[in-house]
Formats: structure tokens, sequence, C-alpha cells
């Protein structure tokens, strides 16, 4: 239900990283989100291109990555992804472990095009 | 084309003013706890019988947030101490800048303890940090003991997890343990407080898991959110 606020976000956190920058077009927006941010992607896109709905940036694609859980163990220093909430070391067996990634809601990327005919040909590229 | 790398926050501008709080908190000395549950789990009962224990002098305050009415500040405030109530009109989670806004009627250096009774919502308010030293999540009897492993995010990041109306156990399909081996599941370290507004059985493990909360913070203690 929060999603629709976290898209209005992401467009505000966009538009100031292009506030500097005239003449560039966003297309597409990274995220990385954790599987412990209760977050939803299929809501968030849903919402994502109803905020983006009328405005100069209706094509702008959102690209949101799930991360799995991640910990470290603190005896072997192994990391491994978390499967089930299983947070046992698989090389060692030991319990003593810490979460080291999984309740991210980070932005990763932007990708953006500036006006003129140099973005046309890299877009043909794509 | 041109990527440009982004390393910030989704939340960051939510992010700013939670970290401005929680300073604020550590310098003036304030216990700041954030209740979460589902609707109707009985945050604002744990809190009505929390508040009747308390001596008059005691110096605790309480923001109480709900999509409408005034119901729960009209609730809480009849036991003498200060209570505002935040509605947000139809956001299902409060956020730090309403937080900040209804803290300016208040004076810091007056509170030890303050009280945030989320919106009941098992989801979105855990997205949003308030500011506070630590998340309390409670969940009743009446609901699911699968709830911490379908809502992992919220027990995940509770320090605390109050098991709510346990005067109903003898009458509901609730396996306790059940509930309480995946919220430790989800969360090894959580601590775990069974009790009943009800018959203020197991009342006082949560006064006292308070009161020891509060001495840290008074000590200037750990008053930053572990996760």
């Amino acid at each position: 239900m929060h999603e629709l606020s976290i898209a209005e976000s992401i467009l505000e956190a966009v538009r100031k990283e292009l506030a500097s920058r005239s003449g560039a077009r966003p297309t597409r927006v990274g995220l990385r989100i954790g599987e412990l941010a209760a977050v939803d992607v299929d809501s968030l896109t849903f919402c994502f291109e109803a905020v983006l709905r009328g405005t100069e940036w209706e094509n702008l694609v959102l690209d949101a990555r799930v991360c799995a859980q991640r910990r470290i163990c603190n005896d072997c220093g192994s990391e491994f992804a978390v499967v089930e909430y299983n947070a046992t070391c698989p090389v060692c067996s030991g319990g003593n472990t810490r979460m080291i990634g999984g309740d991210e809601l980070d932005f990763d990327y932007l990708e953006v095009e500036t006006d003129g005919t140099a973005s046309l040909e890299a877009k043909g590229t794509e | 084309m041109e990527r440009l790398p982004l390393k910030q926050k989704v939340l960051s501008e939510n992010q700013i003013i939670a970290e401005s709080l929680r300073q604020r908190f550590k310098e003036h000395g304030v216990l700041c706890l954030n209740l979460i549950s589902g609707p109707g789990s009985g945050k604002t009962a744990l809190l009505e019988r929390t508040l009747a224990s308390f001596d008059p002098a005691t110096r605790v305050c309480v923001l109480t947030g709900d999509i409408q009415t005034d119901n729960d500040a009209r609730r809480l405030a009849q036991y003498g101490f200060p209570v505002q109530q935040i509605t947000t009109g139809g956001t299902c989670h409060l956020d730090g800048r309403m937080i900040e806004k209804h803290l300016a009627a208040w004076n810091l250096d007056e509170i030890d303890l303050l009280f945030i009774e989320n919106v009941g919502n098992l989801v979105c308010p855990s997205s949003y940090d308030l500011g506070e030293a630590s998340k309390i999540v409670l969940l009743s009897v009446t609901e699911g003991e699968d709830k911490p492993l379908k809502y992992p995010s919220i027990f995940f990041k509770s320090d605390l997890f109050v098991l709510t109306k346990v005067d109903l156990l003898p009458y509901v399909p609730f396996d306790a343990k059940v509930a309480e081996a995946n919220a430790r599941l989800v969360h090894p370290g959580i601590e775990i407080v069974r009790a009943s507004s009800t018959t203020e059985g197991g009342l006082d493990t949560w006064l006292a898991w308070l009161k020891q909360r509060m001495a840290q913070a008074r000590q200037g203690g750990p008053a930053v959110a572990g996760r």
C-alpha cells in the first residue's frame, strides 16, 4: 500500500538528479529491493507507471531487482544467501552469523539519453 | 545513452529526517519506541495499561497514528500524560516528517519516554524509520502463528515481539510456541514478551523491559536502531 509513496519518492529523486543536466531524458531507473524490505515489486511497478502518467517521462522504465537476504559468518567469514530463513553458515555450520544485505531499498543506476544525434545512435544499438 | 550510478536510498529524504530525530532523542535522553502491528492487535490497549501503571510524575508522551478519527488519542489522554493524534488522512504509515511536525509542540527536555503508536498495518510502517531506538511488533493470539513468516520485514526489524491477548489462548487454536519459533526464525535475536492487557498477565515483564531501556537511554545508551 505504501508503494505509491515510494514511487513518488523515486520520481522525485530522478527529478533532483536531472536538475543539473539540461536536455537529459531518463529512460531507465534501477533499484535494488531486499526481500525483507516489505516492498512488492509488482505493486511498485504499477504505482510507478501511474505516477508517470501525464508527465514528460511516460516511457521511463523501472528496473527493480529483488535481492536475497545475505549473511556473513562471524567465525569462518563465509558469505551466503539465506534460503528459507536459515541463518546457519553453510560452510562451517556455525550459528554466529550476521546480516549484510536483504532489507535494502536503494537506487542502483539511472540511464539517460541526451538530446541530439548521439543519443539516437545509442538508442539504435541498444 | 549514459548510465549514472545512483548510490542512495530510495527513501533518503525520510532517512535524513529520521537520523536527525534520532540524534535529537539521544541528545535529550529520550527513549523513543515505535509500536507496530496489524489493526486490532492491541497497541492502544497495551499503551493504556502501561500509562495506567506509571507514576504521574513519569515523563512520558504518546504520538498515536491512524488514518481517521482521534479515538485513540482520546482513550490514551485519560491517563493524564501528553498525547497527540496524528491523522494521516489515508496514508498507511507514519513517516519522519509527521513525527517532526508533531514534536514541535513538545519540549524534548521534558520527555524521557516517547511512544509512537503507528497506523495499524504490518507491512508499510516497517519501511519508514521514525528515529526510534526500537521498533516493537505486536501480534495477538487471534491472528495466525505464521504471521512472522508472512510479514518477515517487521519481525526482522523489531527488537521486541509482544504476543498480546494471551488470556485468550485457552479458547483459540493458536500455538504460542510456534509463533515465537517463527519470529526467531526470521530474527534469531528478537526478545519476546507474552502479555494480556485484559488480565494484566505478563505486563510486569513488559514494564521491566521498558524500565531497563529507559535506564539505558538516560545513560546515553544504545539509541541506535539495530536494523
